[in-house]
């Protein structure tokens, strides 16, 4: 890993698998990249069709408090969510939401903020809206690069149920693209919509 | 290169451990936060040819695993706050009984319904006073996942040993919290089971004193057919009023724990050579508090914590010692100041005591103990 | 020959604690005449009893005996009865330990038909804490708490153990010490849960306060009100007030297979949970 100590939230509305994208990121940090990781996520009552989150706190060496601090990274799937649980976040962070779920982020937020039409993505690229999870840990690893391609691509694999490894490989590496793509942009709100994930899939085939 | 990682939870460590403690008989009633221990009994007993009952309340559910346990099996329940106050009767039942049982209660907040899937430690006091009468109490109180194992083993330990019930108590923190931990080897376990009686049936009583504070325990059909009842009992398990037999086996069952302090009381140190000001905490809230300790120590202040893994009995004769030369104690805690209230009795007159109690469901910030500590300078 | 009570009894323990005349003694005798009538071995069987005049029965018997908390008998009973599967629990209550504070606990054992028996001892009162009314006093009738007559309804314990899934459900009066033996008898022999009511006299408590203060006259209360449950039948509702039916409420496939016991269990308990370890041991 890149830095000692990093703090990622995933957050969505029950069903969309967001807890999900959290198990692969600690279980990915934790195998392959020899870091200590936590999860916690949101929990029963909480989760029944309401908002709902993961924090995956990673560190080098150890973890003390058992509560994420400072966010690094933000991912949110739903307004609802984020009105909840967009806050704790250092100024450098990441900000990743899906506008057409997510349309009132206020004005000017002093982190970078991508703008991806993930559930469409999902839902056209891969044919089932809950491949988003997977293509968000995939984007989570492009933007960042707290994690190494080929652990998450891992991670990803240990933890796809029998029968689907084809379909959530192709899902991580698209997400991965999308990220690498949002990255390299140096604006601060960068856009990216089902046009770049067909042209990122295609190049990828050919 | 890929390790073999598994992540658990502290909800599944606790069913783990009882598992591997030799715990085969789990009575419980869904209550959140605490359902997943139930759960993950429900899928491993069986495999071990063990008993998951789900039984129709809480109460019920503590009776059924002293009934177990008189019969020879090892037996867990799991609750939360109200449950946990429902099976007071049948647990103080267990303490006159003298039947070993483990209870673990993944605490939350209170009074009532309170908040079911927040954090809180506000059952400190009832694991102490929860049931009518006076007893012994053993109540342990993990802060990492590595230890919900360890002294989820060790409360089976103490439970055999001193034949009573123990309090596991967990937060909501620690029960939801998923990490990937290395479990120690089963063959290095230190596994205790209850002293059997070394005489025959004729000759035996099963609260003979003959034999120490702890008497041997029969369990049932195994050929020593003696009775069991919740009045106050002599010797031979049969009701008595006598004053003196009463009194005295108050006095055993309170020396059980008493006098085998030393053996109970567990507790950690962190940075207290040279501290002037001392954090007492425990449970989940004792991780904040570490990270608190160590910005502190960053600015040069000279604070220590000293952290309980076995919240009854306390150490009383460290924490007194700690309180006569400490410039201030703070006690950070997820409750109206439970532990608090008992430091103060000891310490009022030898040093400053600052409280932080929270009971809004969201763990006590770093950052937060850190201005507590300032102050204290 | 006379029938050795001292077999199965801890002689150091009598004299009992049971009033001179009181009816619980016929349901004991019963008992340990059942006992000799299965043949089970003294230490395999596990006496397990809540609180209340009759719960100090296991007392007085040489098995593996359990005196509990009110009402939780039965709780206790469960955990022992699963811990060791092929071992006996035989569960001895009052009225108001059953069926008021141990209610739930009545109709959840009853349900899941675990193979235990429970002798519930009906004496219409709280005869230990001083005669107050149980759900099982007659309306009308007077208590230390019900001074102007009780409007309580009451529970029929056998409708309601045959109503909540018990396998094997009777009632007998003290009265008739033979029969209260065959029906506890064959709940014994029951593989499932098997609730036997015996209907007792309370002339301390129950009776001195209904004019019936002695165990001949209380006794003739029971007697004057038993209808058997085959001429209940033809009986209207309203013919049936304050009576005691005695018979044998479910007792075979036949009975349990009308349709108002649709949803009774197929199972008994430990058995079907042994195959939840088979297949859980199979995966």
């Amino acid at each position: 890993m890149k830095c000692d100590h990093y703090e990622a939230r995933f957050a969505g509305v029950g069903g969309q698998g967001v807890i999900l994208a959290g198990k692969i990121l600690a279980y990915g940090m934790v195998s392959f990249e020899d870091c200590k990781a936590i999860e916690t996520p949101t929990y029963t009552a909480q989760v029944r069709g309401g908002a709902t989150k993961v924090d995956v706190v990673i560190d080098k060496y150890h973890i003390e408090y058992p509560r994420s601090e400072w966010l690094d990274f933000f991912l949110c799937l739903h307004q609802k969510s984020f009105n909840i649980y967009f806050k704790e976040l250092k100024d450098d962070a990441i900000v990743v939401v899906d506008p057409n779920l997510t349309p009132n982020i206020p004005d000017n937020i002093p982190q970078k903020l991508v703008l991806v039409d993930l559930i469409d993505i999902a839902k056209q690229e891969m044919g089932k809206t809950l491949y988003a999870a997977v293509i968000a840990v995939g984007m989570f690893t492009g933007l960042t690069k707290i994690i190494k391609e080929s652990n998450i691509q891992k991670a990803v694999l240990d933890n796809a149920p029998k029968g689907t490894e084809i379909n959530n490989l192709k899902a991580v590496k698209l997400g991965i693209e999308l990220g690498k793509k949002a990255f390299a942009c140096k604006e601060k709100v960068v856009r990216l919509t089902l046009e770049d994930a067909k042209m990122l899939n295609n190049e990828d085939q050919a | 290169m890929k390790k073999s990682v598994r992540f658990y939870s502290g909800a599944e460590l606790v069913a783990k451990a009882a598992i591997d403690a030799g715990c085969r008989f789990f009575g419980g009633y869904p209550i959140t936060p605490s359902s997943e221990i139930a759960e993950y009994m429900s899928h491993e007993l069986p495999k071990v040819g063990g008993t998951y009952i789900q039984m129709e309340d809480e109460i019920a559910a503590m009776g059924s695993i002293i009934g177990a346990s008189l019969a020879g099996v090892k037996s867990l329940t799991a609750t939360s706050g109200p449950g946990f106050s429902l099976k007071q009767e049948n647990i103080g039942y267990a303490y006159m009984a003298e039947v070993p049982c483990v209870i673990c209660n993944v605490m939350r907040g209170g009074p009532s319904t309170g908040l079911p899937t927040a954090l809180a430690q506000a059952d400190i006091m009832q694991a102490k006073w929860g049931t009518h009468g006076d007893h012994p109490v053993i109540a342990l109180t993990p802060a990492y996942l590595e230890e919900v194992y360890e002294l989820t083993i060790k409360a089976f330990n103490f439970s055999e040993i001193y034949r009573m019930p123990v309090m596991l108590l967990l937060d909501e923190v620690i029960a939801h919290l998923s990490t990937a931990i290395d479990l120690p080897d089963k063959e290095m376990l230190v596994i205790k089971n209850r002293r059997k009686p070394s005489v025959p049936p004729e000759k035996y009583f099963p609260y003979d004193t003959a034999y120490g504070d702890v008497p041997p325990m029969a369990n049932f059909f195994e050929g020593y057919r003696y009775h069991v009842t919740g009045l106050s009992h002599d010797k031979t398990g049969f009701p008595t009023t006598d004053p003196e037999l009463v009194q005295a086996d108050q006095e055993r069952q309170i020396r059980k724990v008493k006098s085998n302090i030393n053996n109970i009381i567990d507790y950690e140190y962190y940075q207290m050579k040279d501290a002037e000001i001392i954090i007492f905490a425990y449970g989940s809230t004792a991780r904040g508090a570490r990270v608190a300790v160590d910005n502190a120590r960053k600015l040069g202040i000279k604070v220590g914590m000293m952290r309980f893994r076995v919240i009854w009995p306390l150490p009383e004769a460290e924490i007194l010692k700690h309180c006569s030369k400490a410039k201030a104690i703070i006690i950070p805690e997820m409750n109206m100041g439970q532990l608090s209230d008992v430091i103060e009795r000891y310490a009022a007159d030898r040093t400053k005591i600052l409280r932080i109690n929270h009971v809004g469901g969201v763990p006590i910030h770093p950052s937060y103990i850190l201005n507590v500590i300032k102050e204290a300078i | 020959m006379a029938f050795e009570y001292e077999k199965y009894l801890r002689m150091d323990k009598i004299p009992h604690l049971w009033c001179p005349g009181c009816g619980i003694g016929v349901v004991l005798k019963a008992m340990l005449r059942s006992l000799e009538n299965v043949g089970w071995e003294k230490n395999d069987i596990a006496f397990v009893s809540g609180i209340g005049c009759t719960s100090r029965a296991p007392g007085y018997i040489d098995c593996n005996t359990l005196h509990t908390t009110h009402g939780r008998a039965l709780t206790f009973a469960t955990g022992i009865k699963m811990a060791k599967p092929d071992k006996h629990v035989v569960v001895f209550s009052g009225d108001g330990d059953a069926t008021a504070i141990g209610g739930n606990h009545f109709i959840h054992a009853c349900r899941r038909n675990i193979d235990m028996t429970l002798v519930v001892v009906n004496n219409n009162t709280y005869g230990m804490t001083g005669g107050q009314h149980s759900p099982t006093t007659p309306i009308g009738y007077k208590t230390s708490t019900t001074v102007y007559g009780n409007i309580d309804p009451t529970f029929d314990i056998c409708m309601l153990a045959k109503a909540a899934g018990a396998s094997y459900v009777a009632r007998a009066t003290v009265n008739k010490g033979k029969v209260l033996e065959k029906y506890i008898t064959k709940g014994l022999e029951n593989k499932g849960f098997s609730v036997i009511v015996a209907t007792a006299n309370c002339h301390t408590q129950f009776g001195r306060k209904n004019k019936m203060g002695d165990p001949i006259s209380s006794r003739k209360w029971i007697a004057d009100r038993e209808i058997p449950l085959e001429k209940a039948r033809e009986m209207k509702a309203d013919e049936l007030n304050d009576v005691i039916i005695t018979g044998e409420f479910i007792t075979d496939e036949q009975e349990r297979t009308r349709w108002e016991n649709y949803n009774h269990p197929i199972h008994e308990y430990t058995d079907a949970y042994k195959k939840i370890i088979e297949k859980a041991q199979k995966k």
